[in-house]
């Protein structure tokens, strides 16, 4: 039972590496490395696609983490550990939050239909367009050449997982300091002006008028032609009008 | 050998592409805010891998002034929503035409 189960083993093992040996070539990474980002890869893909096509915005917002979740494993992969924790604290912990506040705080937490568009052409387009914009960038990517004129450069960020994080600080505290500095003030910026914008629709100050239509709607069929021509279901009272209008007549 | 940077960034080609055609697509603007998220962490996820192909962490620290942008993009945007949906009484994009000059 045991050598047989070894067998098969081995045997499945055999084929998921020769797999792995065509989809990758020479340069051969580890099988826990694949495996993972392939996982990961699919989680962001069904994420993004599922954020399109979801009939409901509450929907689209959990797909949403989904997604960012896998591009944060991605990160992980790339020995980026403190951007995958910062992904996952920023992206899913605040502003997917903030996203489900506002869906919810103005209610518009319903499916709505998007079975078809009203402007026909527009959806074959932007597909079109969408194809156009991968097909670019792919080809941009895997036509550029580099600056030292190799066909593309691989390879480990030097001295390990664990120094990422020293270096990254290293960098934002030295070269990138008044950058840095600057997002305070563009964060400080955002919060006043998300404050100002949604209080100034409360408070309507002497000059700010709230919006008017400039003309009120009329209607531009003569009184009674609805009834003369049996548009309009109760017509006894328009039609005794118009009977006392060619009376006098 | 880990995984070859080409990999990731076809993945963020393809993460890119969805959210081009999401934004063209969908009507809802909460939704469309959605998709442009998708196509920062698409760009994002290009940063770092360069980032690691040309052993370089001025991608990384890109990648991080993303963030804090996106995050500033979104709480204005989303009180621009709120504030117009006080007054359109939606969040569809072509109920917006009153801004049409």
């Amino acid at each position: 039972m045991i050598p047989a189960l070894h067998s098969y083993g081995t045997v499945l093992h055999g084929m998921i590496f020769g797999l792995h040996g065509i989809v990758f070539g020479t340069t051969l990474p580890t099988l826990p490395d694949s495996v993972t980002f392939f996982i990961a890869a699919v989680i962001v893909l069904v994420g993004g696609i599922g954020v399109v096509v979801s009939r409901n915005p509450v929907h689209s917002a959990l797909w949403l983490v989904a997604c960012l979740f896998g591009i944060a494993v991605m990160f992980l992969l790339q020995d980026a550990s403190f951007l995958a924790a910062v992904q996952i604290i920023v992206y899913a912990g605040a502003i997917v939050v903030l996203f489900l506040f506002v869906i919810m705080l103005l209610g518009v937490d319903r499916p709505e239909s998007i079975g078809s568009d009203p402007l026909k052409a527009q959806r074959p387009l932007a597909i079109l367009f969408g194809l156009g914009v991968l097909g670019g960038s792919l080809l941009l990517g895997f036509t550029a050449k580099w600056e030292s004129g190799a066909k593309s450069q691989a390879g480990r960020a030097v001295g390990g997982s664990t120094n990422e994080v020293q270096k990254l600080g290293k960098a934002v505290f030295s070269i990138y300091l008044l950058p840095f500095e600057a997002t305070a003030a563009l964060l400080t910026i955002a919060v006043v002006g998300a404050v100002l914008l949604t209080m100034h629709a409360n408070r309507t100050t002497e000059n700010s008028k709230p919006y008017e239509d400039p003309k009120p709607y009329e209607d531009p069929v003569p009184d009674g032609y609805r009834s003369r021509q049996g548009l309009v279901a109760n017509a006894d009272e328009e039609v005794d009008l118009v009977d006392k209008e060619l009376d006098v007549k | 050998m880990s995984i070859p940077g080409s990999w990731y960034l076809t993945l963020a080609a393809l993460l890119f592409s969805i959210g081009v055609v999401g934004i063209l697509v969908r009507r809802n603007v909460l939704i469309m805010f959605m998709c442009i998220e998708l196509m920062l962490n698409a760009a994002n996820l290009t940063l770092v891998t360069y980032a690691r192909m040309l052993n370089d962490i001025g991608g990384q620290v890109l990648v991080f002034f993303v963030l804090v942008v996106a995050a500033a993009e979104v709480v204005v945007g989303l009180g621009v929503i709120v504030s117009i949906f006080r007054r359109a009484k939606s969040t569809t994009a072509d109920d917006l035409h009153i801004l049409k000059g």
